[in-house]
C-alpha cells in the first residue's frame, strides 16, 4: 500500500547507498532566464554536455516586459534594464550552444514556465519535474512530483538528468464539501496555509485529497498545488483522475493513439492505495471557507475578507504580527473591508489563466475599474491571451479601464519593470505578500481574481459576494 | 563550484531574530538580473539594511559596529523561505557568513546553503534561547562551531547539532555534489534504460518544431 508520491518517487529512484541521499531522476527539467545562467557557466568552466536536452525546455518570463510592442516591432526590442537584456541573450546562447529547446520571444507558445508547460502537455502524470523556481509545486495539479531548486541543482539535473535528495515526509490536506458562491481555488489554498503556516508543510509532499479536490477543475487545482511552497511544503500533489485525463487529451507533448490509451490505464494507478498512510493529516471543511485575503507580510496571515484582522494576542507570535501590520499599516482587531486600494494585480502563475480570468470579467463586465484604481490583467501565457481576447474578456478589462498587458510574471516578482508604489496598496492574485515583494514598500493584499476584480470596481477591499 | 571545505569556526555572531525571514528579504528580486553569482553581498538584506535613499538604518543589526566580521547569522523560525533563488545562500557568503543558526529552515534554502560552504544549524528552542542570552549579555562574545563534533558554543553555554551525514562529509571535505553524480554515470544511464520512455519523445518533437 503506496500513496501516490511514494509511487512517483520509487519509480525514480536510481540509487540509494551509505549515508548518501538517494539519486532520484528528472524527467521534465523547466528552465528560466533568472535561475539558469550561473547552472550553465558550471557546465562550460567543467567542459560538461547537457545530458538530456529532450527532457529540457527553456523560456524567458521573470524579467521581460509585458508592454505590447509596437505594431511592426519585436518584442525583443522593447525597452529593458540593462541586466534583464543580458539574461535574456544569456538564455539564448546558452540554449543554442547546449541544443536546449527554447520556447523564445517570439514563439506564441510563450508564456510562465509553470502555465505553458501544462498547455503544452509537458506536464504529465507520474513525472518528476523540476525548474529553479519555487512555483515548480504547480505541476503537482497532474499527479507529478514536481518541485524547486535552487540553481547549483540546475547544474547538476543539466549534466546528469538527476538530483540528490533526501525522501520527504507526506501530509494528506483532505477536502471535503462544496465551495460556497465566491469562493475560489485561492480562497481555499490561503485557508490552507493559513491553517498550517508558512512553514507548516517543511519537510513534507502534501497529497489534497477529498470531494472538494476531486470537483474542482485542474486549473483550480493548479492554484492549490501552486502555494504548496507558500506552507513550506516540498511539493504539493493530486492523483490524476478523469478531469486530468480530459483537459490533457489532444496537447501536442502527450501521446496519442494507443500509446494515449497505454499512458491513462498506467496514470490511473497512481491513486494512493486504500489503506496507504501519511506521517500527518488535516481536514478542512471547504463549506466553512469565504473567499480570502491577505493582511500580513506572510501568505499565512490571511483572513476571511469581512472578518477582523487578528488582534496582538490572538496571533502565535505578537511581535511578528506587530512588525507585519506597522509595515502593512494595518490596525490589528478592525476588518480590512472598505480600505482604499490602489492597485489591482490580476495575473501569475498562480491565477494567470482563462478561468481566472473569466471570473474577473464577470465582475467587470458593465462595470468600470474604480478612478482611483490602476488596474494590470496579465495572462499567464500568450496562449490564454490569445483565448481572453477570442472570448472578449480582453474587451471586458479594456472597457473597464485595465491595462491588457502580454504574457510574464510581471508584478508578482515585480523584476520586469511592473511595480507597485512604495507605500500603496495592491490585490493582487498571485502568490506572496512578503515586504517589498511587488515593489519597495509595496503593500500587497493577496486574493482570488473574483476579489480583486471586485476591489477594482469599488476601490477599497470588497467582498466580491456583494457583486456577484 | 566546489564549496570550501568547513572544519570549525571561531567567529561573532549578529542576531535577527525573526521568524519566517524570506528570501525576498534576503536578496529582493530586483536584484536577480545578473548572470553571475559574484559580489551579492552588497545586496543583502537591502530593504532592511538600507533606506529608499540606500543609507544604512542604524537600528538594523548588520549596521551595528559589533557586527563588523562576524560570520554567524543567528536568526529565527523557518528561516529562508519563499522563493528558491540560491542567490540568497551566494549574498549571505558573500557578506561573509559562514553559519546560519535558526530554530528551522526552509528546505530549498538549506538545500543551496550547502552547496555555498555555509552550515546551517537548527537548534532546539532552548538551545536557541540560551544563546541569545549569552549573546545579549555580551553582543561580541565569540561564538565556537566544531562541524566534526557537532558543537556549537560560546561563554559558558554549548550545545550538539544534528546534521544530515551526507551534507556534513560534504561541508568537511569541499565535496561537490556535481562530482558526486557524474561519478555514478553508469548507473544513471542503467536506470534511462528500464525508465517508461514518458515525455522525451514529445519533447523532441516539439523542439523541432520550435527550431
Amino acid at each position: 500500500m503506496r500513496t501516490l508520491f511514494e509511487k512517483v518517487w520509487q519509480a525514480h529512484v536510481v540509487r540509494e547507498a551509505g549515508d548518501a541521499p538517494t539519486i532520484l531522476y528528472v524527467d521534465l527539467h523547466l528552465l528560466h532566464e533568472v535561475t539558469s545562467p550561473q547552472a550553465f557557466s558550471e557546465l562550460a568552466a567543467r567542459g560538461l554536455a547537457v545530458r538530456r536536452p529532450d527532457r529540457s525546455v527553456a523560456t524567458m518570463d521573470h524579467s521581460t516586459p509585458t508592454v505590447t510592442a509596437p505594431a511592426g516591432a519585436a518584442a525583443r526590442a522593447l525597452p529593458m534594464a540593462a541586466g534583464a537584456a543580458e539574461q535574456l541573450a544569456q538564455l539564448e546562447a546558452n540554449c543554442a550552444r547546449y541544443g536546449v529547446p527554447l520556447i523564445g520571444w517570439d514563439d506564441d507558445r510563450r508564456g510562465i514556465v509553470h502555465v505553458f508547460g501544462p498547455e503544452l502537455g509537458y506536464t504529465q502524470p507520474g513525472m518528476t519535474i523540476v525548474c529553479g523556481d519555487s512555483h515548480t509545486s504547480t505541476h503537482g495539479a497532474f499527479g507529478a512530483l514536481a518541485f524547486g531548486i535552487g540553481t547549483s541543482e540546475v547544474g547538476h539535473v543539466l549534466a546528469t538528468q538527476c538530483l540528490l535528495q533526501r525522501k520527504p515526509c507526506t501530509m494528506e490536506v483532505r477536502v471535503d464539501g462544496a465551495l460556497g458562491p465566491g469562493v475560489r481555488a485561492k480562497d481555499l489554498v490561503l485557508a490552507i496555509i493559513a491553517r498550517i503556516g508558512v512553514g507548516g508543510g517543511t519537510g513534507h509532499v502534501i497529497e489534497y485529497t477529498g470531494s472538494t479536490i476531486r470537483a474542482m477543475s485542474m486549473e483550480s487545482r493548479m492554484t492549490v498545488c501552486n502555494m504548496s511552497i507558500e506552507a513550506g511544503a516540498r511539493a504539493g500533489m493530486i492523483a490524476p483522475d478523469d478531469t486530468t485525463f480530459d483537459y490533457l487529451a489532444g496537447r501536442p507533448g502527450v501521446p496519442t493513439g494507443e500509446a494515449w490509451d497505454a499512458a491513462v490505464s498506467r496514470w490511473r494507478a497512481l491513486a494512493t492505495d486504500e489503506g496507504a498512510t501519511y506521517d500527518r493529516t488535516v481536514t478542512i471543511d471547504a463549506t466553512t471557507i469565504a473567499p480570502m485575503i491577505s493582511y500580513g507580510t506572510n501568505p499565512e496571515m490571511s483572513i476571511a475578507v469581512n472578518a477582523p484582522v487578528p488582534g496582538l494576542a490572538d496571533y502565535r507570535d505578537g511581535p511578528a504580527l506587530e512588525r507585519a501590520l506597522a509595515y502593512m499599516g494595518v490596525t490589528p482587531d478592525e476588518p480590512l473591508l472598505g480600505k482604499p486600494v490602489q492597485t489591482v494585480f490580476i495575473g501569475s502563475c498562480t491565477t494567470g489563466r482563462t478561468s481566472d480570468l473569466r471570473d474577473a470579467a464577470a465582475v467587470l463586465r458593465g462595470r468600470r475599474v474604480a478612478d482611483s484604481v490602476r488596474m494590470l490583467v496579465v495572462p499567464g501565457s500568450q496562449q490564454v491571451k490569445r483565448q481572453a481576447e477570442a472570448e472578449g474578456l480582453a474587451d471586458v478589462f479594456r472597457a473597464a479601464g485595465a491595462e491588457w498587458r502580454e504574457s510574464g510574471c510581471s508584478m508578482c516578482i515585480a523584476m520586469n519593470g511592473d511595480q507597485v508604489r512604495a507605500g500603496d496598496y495592491v490585490v493582487s492574485t498571485s502568490n506572496r505578500n512578503f515586504e517589498g515583494r511587488q515593489g519597495p514598500g509595496a503593500r500587497t493584499l493577496l486574493a482570488s481574481p473574483l476579489t480583486a476584480a471586485a476591489c477594482a470596481v469599488r476601490g477599497v477591499v470588497t467582498d466580491p459576494r456583494t457583486l456577484l | 563550484m566546489t564549496p570550501l571545505p568547513f572544519t570549525t569556526l571561531e567567529a561573532r555572531a549578529v542576531r535577527l531574530v525573526r521568524d519566517d525571514i524570506d528570501t525576498d528579504q534576503i536578496i529582493p528580486a530586483r536584484f536577480l538580473t545578473t548572470i553571475s553569482r559574484a559580489g551579492l553581498g552588497r545586496h543583502l538584506f537591502a530593504d532592511w539594511r538600507c533606506d529608499s535613499m540606500n543609507a544604512p538604518r542604524p537600528d538594523f543589526p548588520l549596521n551595528a559596529p559589533a557586527a563588523e566580521g562576524a560570520r554567524v547569522l543567528v536568526a529565527g523560525r523557518n528561516f529562508g523561505c519563499g522563493s528558491s533563488r540560491e542567490h540568497a545562500s551566494w549574498a549571505l557568503a558573500d557578506w561573509g557568513f559562514r553559519v546560519i543558526i535558526a530554530t528551522s529552515f526552509a528546505d530549498i534554502f538549506r538545500n543551496n546553503a550547502s552547496k555555498n560552504g555555509l552550515l546551517t544549524i537548527a537548534l532546539g528552542a532552548s538551545d536557541h534561547r540560551a544563546l541569545l542570552d549569552v549573546l545579549e549579555g555580551d553582543g561580541s562574545a565569540t561564538l565556537h562551531v566544531d562541524l566534526a563534533a557537532q558543537r556549537v558554543a560560546a561563554g559558558n553555554w554549548s550545545a550538539s547539532f544534528t546534521i544530515e551525514p551526507f551534507a556534513k562529509r560534504c561541508l568537511l571535505e569541499g565535496v561537490d555534489e556535481l562530482g558526486f553524480l557524474l561519478a555514478v554515470d553508469a548507473d544513471i544511464a542503467a536506470f534511462e534504460v528500464r525508465h517508461t520512455p514518458g515525455v522525451a519523445a514529445a519533447l523532441l518533437t516539439a523542439s523541432r518544431a520550435a527550431s
